[in-house]
Parts: structure tokens; sequence; C-alpha cells
């Protein structure tokens, strides 16, 4: 019914994604206010397997589809997967993570329903019986709210660490597996295999810590000391795009507005000035800290915390004293 | 081949963007705009697609936006794109995804196409739906966010690497299909001066919504948006200062722990 809810429970290898906690959270919002009930849909190998790890969330129902056609990734057949429980159960709001899938499969299928998509909202409320979906544009730059209209299914993509993780509250929820119903020739482009980032940090879009380097990093291979810090939160390393630009740090790690947006619990930026395309990237971390030899550095007017110092002299001293906390 | 790749014209990004007065956008007095960074690197794989072929395919530039979206087409023009259509039409403005991916597929489907590159997200609204919204209409498959693309002998399919969580996806992908482009697949080329000189006679064609056979706004009524909100006010740095450096750093680190709670 319209007034219901579906979670889609993204997995990569099998394993649930940390998001889906946070859109189970999301829908908890919507579903309050419409008295709708909340489902779950698993795609993909390892979907029944991996059911059980939300299933006493307060969810009503969860669908798993496994398919040797679903194993690996496809946009089409993803999106199919999704248009089509949609389309039969009349879900009104369709919650995802703004992750690499989910930004990728969600316009797919919301078009295909005739549906409405927001993308990357840090926040849902419901206001005048509408659903208020938060979002920020030019890469942070400004937020823009925003309601849909014309009873169209609402697709709404969640960025991660951005909603409290639901937590278990018992109840029961029915799984049930369902046929994908999706053909081969109905698959033109598909996954076949993932090559993982060398260092096998956490990606810095899902890191609960990113230490962050830029031009003043000097040379590539000071980043080792940016990531012994970071290995003691279990975090990622990040970079400027002058860090980037110089050729110190590979591009996926790169934070900005023509990077990724990041938005970790704790951001600590060594040597970064603070051009305005990097604040962009990284302005909603909940604590900024800045190592800076020069005051008047654009970052301390984001940062909370600053050293105004030798980032060669402060990142090891702090790592040293990191490390004394956690022992 | 045909290769149409699209084109957004936005904000620079070292531009500070504020909210207008009546509450209603952004200021744009004043604001520098330029190509879509990320479409620089879909115009770029367009170029160096039929360099590779070197078969008589065409690299077409289409791009919905308004009058002022002239001079980015041109700069594409100039960077080696042979012609390009330019959708301009009032109904077009704060028009939703929706609305530009059915234009930009009757515009398309009007030019015949093999091939579509486009940027990832438009650094603006940054919403990344027009590219799936459009191979829907299409009826074609995408690959988002490609860092690599190889485009078989044949040219009837072709393999590619796209950018996702801690890695990178390989992606195996039949032609006709949409390939939205990542930094990293190319570094795109500038525009040289015989290449200004030769763009101002290319052709632009220009087309209203009626021009392409559009009655009315197709996609629209959606969504609203409510308001436009400035960021909130950061709180004041607080600097942690000592005459030893390590005692600064042993400061910052009880902050962090006791204050900030973040370790």
């Amino acid at each position: 019914m319209a007034n219901d809810v579906l979670v889609f429970g993204e997995m990569r290898g099998g394993e649930l994604k940390k998001v889906v906690r946070e859109l189970v959270s999301a829908a908890k919002i919507v579903a309050g206010e419409t008295g709708g009930s909340i489902d779950a849909v698993l795609v993909g190998a390892g979907a029944a397997a991996s059911a059980g790890r939300i299933k006493g969330f307060g969810l009503r129902h969860i669908y798993t589809v496994e398919d040797e056609l679903l194993v690996n990734y496809s946009t089409e057949g993803y999106a199919g997967v999704l248009a089509s429980l949609v389309g039969e159960k009349g879900y009104g709001y369709v919650f995802m993570g703004a992750t690499a899938m989910g930004r990728d499969l969600g316009p797919r299928a919301a078009a295909r329903v005739d549906g409405v998509m927001f993308s990357d909202c840090v926040d849902v409320r419901f206001e005048g019986g509408s659903l208020v979906a938060r979002r920020p544009v030019y890469s942070g730059k400004l937020f823009v709210e925003i309601s849909p209209e014309g009873g169209r299914p609402v697709f709404v993509s969640i960025r991660p660490n951005n909603m409290a993780p639901a937590v278990e509250i018992g109840g029961t929820t029915e799984t049930t597996a369902r046929p994908s119903g999706i053909s081969r020739e109905k698959i033109r482009a598909v996954a076949t295999g993932i090559v993982p980032l060398a260092g096998g940090r956490p990606d810095v879009t899902e890191a609960d810590v990113i230490v962050s380097g830029g031009r003043a990093m000097k040379e590539a291979s000071n980043f080792r000391m940016l990531e012994d810090l970071a290995d003691l939160f279990g975090g990622a390393v990040g970079a400027s795009r002058a860090a980037v630009d110089a050729g110190f740090a590979v591009q996926p790690i790169q934070v900005g507005q023509t990077g990724k947006v990041v938005n970790p619990k704790l951001y600590i930026a060594c040597g970064i000035s603070g051009a305005i395309q990097h604040l962009a990237g990284m302005r909603t971390s909940k604590v900024i800290v800045a190592i800076n030899k020069d005051p008047n550095a654009p970052i301390f007017e984001k940062a909370h915390y600053g050293i105004v110092g030798d980032l060669f002299e402060v990142v090891p001293l702090l790592t040293a004293e990191v490390r004394k906390m956690l022992q | 081949m045909k290769i149409i790749v699209l084109l957004k014209r936005v904000p620079d990004t070292e531009a500070k963007i504020l909210i207008n007065q009546e509450g209603t956008g952004i200021r744009e007095d004043g604001v520098k705009f330029v190509i879509n960074p990320h479409d620089e690197y879909g115009i770029e794989e367009g170029l160096k697609l039929k360099e590779k072929l070197a078969d008589g395919s065409k690299v077409t530039v289409v791009c919905a936006g308004p009058e002022e979206s002239t001079e980015v087409i041109r700069t594409a023009l100039a960077m080696g794109a042979d012609d390009a259509v330019h959708v301009c039409d009032p109904a077009l403005s704060n028009s939703n995804p929706f609305t530009i991916a059915e234009v930009l597929a009757k515009a398309i489907s009007a030019e015949g196409f093999d091939i579509i590159f486009c940027g990832k997200q438009g650094i603006d609204d940054d919403m990344a739906q027009v590219q799936g919204i459009l191979a829907e209409k299409l009826d074609i498959p995408q690959v988002n966010n490609a860092t690599v693309f190889e485009m078989a002998g044949d040219c009837r399919s072709a393999k590619l690497s796209r950018r996702i969580e801690g890695g990178d996806e390989k992606v195996e992908t039949s032609m006709p299909a949409i390939i939205s482009c990542d930094k990293g697949l190319n570094e795109p080329r500038y525009a040289s001066l015989p290449g200004i000189m030769k763009a101002k006679k290319k052709e632009i064609r220009k087309k209203s919504l009626a021009d392409l056979g559009i009655e009315g706004i197709p996609g629209a009524g959606r969504s609203r948006i409510l308001k436009w909100l400035p960021l909130p006010k950061g709180g004041e740095c607080r600097i942690v200062a000592a005459e030893e450096t390590a005692d600064a750093v042993r400061e910052l680190a009880r902050l962090l722990r006791e204050e900030a709670k973040v370790i």
C-alpha cells in the first residue's frame, strides 16, 4: 500500500551494508507517520542468510531474491527486482543507501515505476502529511528541503553515517524467498568482479574516521604517517585535490567537490589549507581537527579543534598519544 | 559511430554559492559558470573514441539548458566535438531530472546514437539521476562512474571499470550504452587556439520543446523545493596551543576523548 515503506537491503560480498540499519531508522520515521509497515528486500547471493541480521528490527516482511542472474550486480537486474516489487505491492516510499549501488539503481528503478527520486539525503521528516527530505546541493555549500508531489512512489537515497542505526526490538518478521522474474536478455551491463583498493582500509565515504593530507605532505611516502594514525581508528586516509594532482595520493581517496563527499565522525585535516572545493566535501563531518602551519588557513574557520604547527611534528605525536589512549 | 556527449553548465567549483534574496535558488551575479567538470571526462572520452576509430565517427554535444549554455557548448566544440544540439526553452527553467531526461531522450533519438557519454553527476544539484532515467527511456544499459573504458573491436560491447566503495567494479556492457564518467578515466584536453577558431564555424542546432515535438513539460510535477538553507554556522575553532608541541597534542587528544568523545 502507498503508506508502506520498502528498504533496499544492500549487500556486498554477501554481507549486509552498515547503512541498511540507518535506512530502517529513516523508514521508521515515515511509517510512524503514515501508519504503514516496513518491508525489506535483499537481492543476490547470500540474501536468505543475511535476512536474519535485520529480522528483529521491526520489519513486517523480508523478501529475499536469489538467482544465478543476480549473483553479480547489474543495474537492470537489481532495478528490475526492485521495480517489480514496488509495482506489485504499491509501496509509497523506497529507501536505499546513497552508495555506488544505490545511486546507480535508484534512478533507473524510479523511472521504471514512474516515481520520483531524492538523492543523497541527510535527513527525512514528515510535515503537514508529507515527506520532507533534506539534501545537500553544490557539494554541501547549501541544503534544500524537498517534498514529493503527485502521489508517485518516492525513492530516497540516504547518505551513510547520517541516521542513528536501528536497534533490535524483537517482534516477528516473515521472510519469503521471491522469484526474480528476470531473464538473461534483460541484463545488458553486468559486473564481472571487484578489484579492491590497495591498503584494505575502508572507503572514505564509509569510514568513521578520516585522516587527510594536503599539498604540505610534500611527497607520497609521507602519507604513511597518516595511515598509521588512521589505522588506530580502523579509519580511512583521504587527500585534497592539491595532493592528488601533485601525485602524492590516488584519486579514489580525494575528498572534495570533484572527489568524494564524506561525513565521518572525526576528520583530521593535515596540511590542508581548506580550499572551498575541499571544504564542500568534508564540512558535514561531526568533528573536524585541523593541523596547519598557517594560522590564517581557511580550514580553521570550519574546524572545531586546531593546532597551529608543523604536521610532520604534530601527527606522529598525535598518533603516539591516541595509541596510548586506546591501549 | 554516432557519439553523443552530454553537457551541463554549472557554477565553478571555486565559486561561493549564496541563496538569492527571494530564497528560490542561488545568486548568479558574480558567479563564474563552467562546463560541469565531470562532463569534461565525457567529452574527452568521446573524442578519444572518435580518434581511435578514425572512421568518420562524429561527436555531437547535446545540452538542455538556458541560453547562456552556448558558451560551454562552444568550449566543447573547441575541444574537438563536431557539432551540437542545444535544447533551450523557457519551460526548462527549474526542471527536475525526469524532465531533462525526457527532453534529452527526444533530442538524442532524433539525432541517432551509438554511445552516450556524460559526467557522473552535475556538481550543482548533485543528483546523478539523469543518466539512469535517460537509459530507461532509451531502453539501453548504463554504466556509472567509469574510470576505464575499452570498446571491443567490433564496437558491439565494451569493458569498463567503475568506482565503488573500496575498489573498482569491472563491468561488461553491450552497445549502445550510456556511460557516466569519473575523474581518472582520462585527462581532458584544453581547447587549442585553432580549435577555438574552428568552433566558431561549427553548427549549434538550437531546439525548443516544440521543435522536438514535445507538448507541455514532460516529467514535471514530481517534487517541490520547499526551502533553500544555508549551512549551519560553524562554531569557533578551538586552537590548542602550548609552549611544547607535545603538550598541545596531549591536550588535543584529551579534548577529542573527553569533550568531543571521538576517541
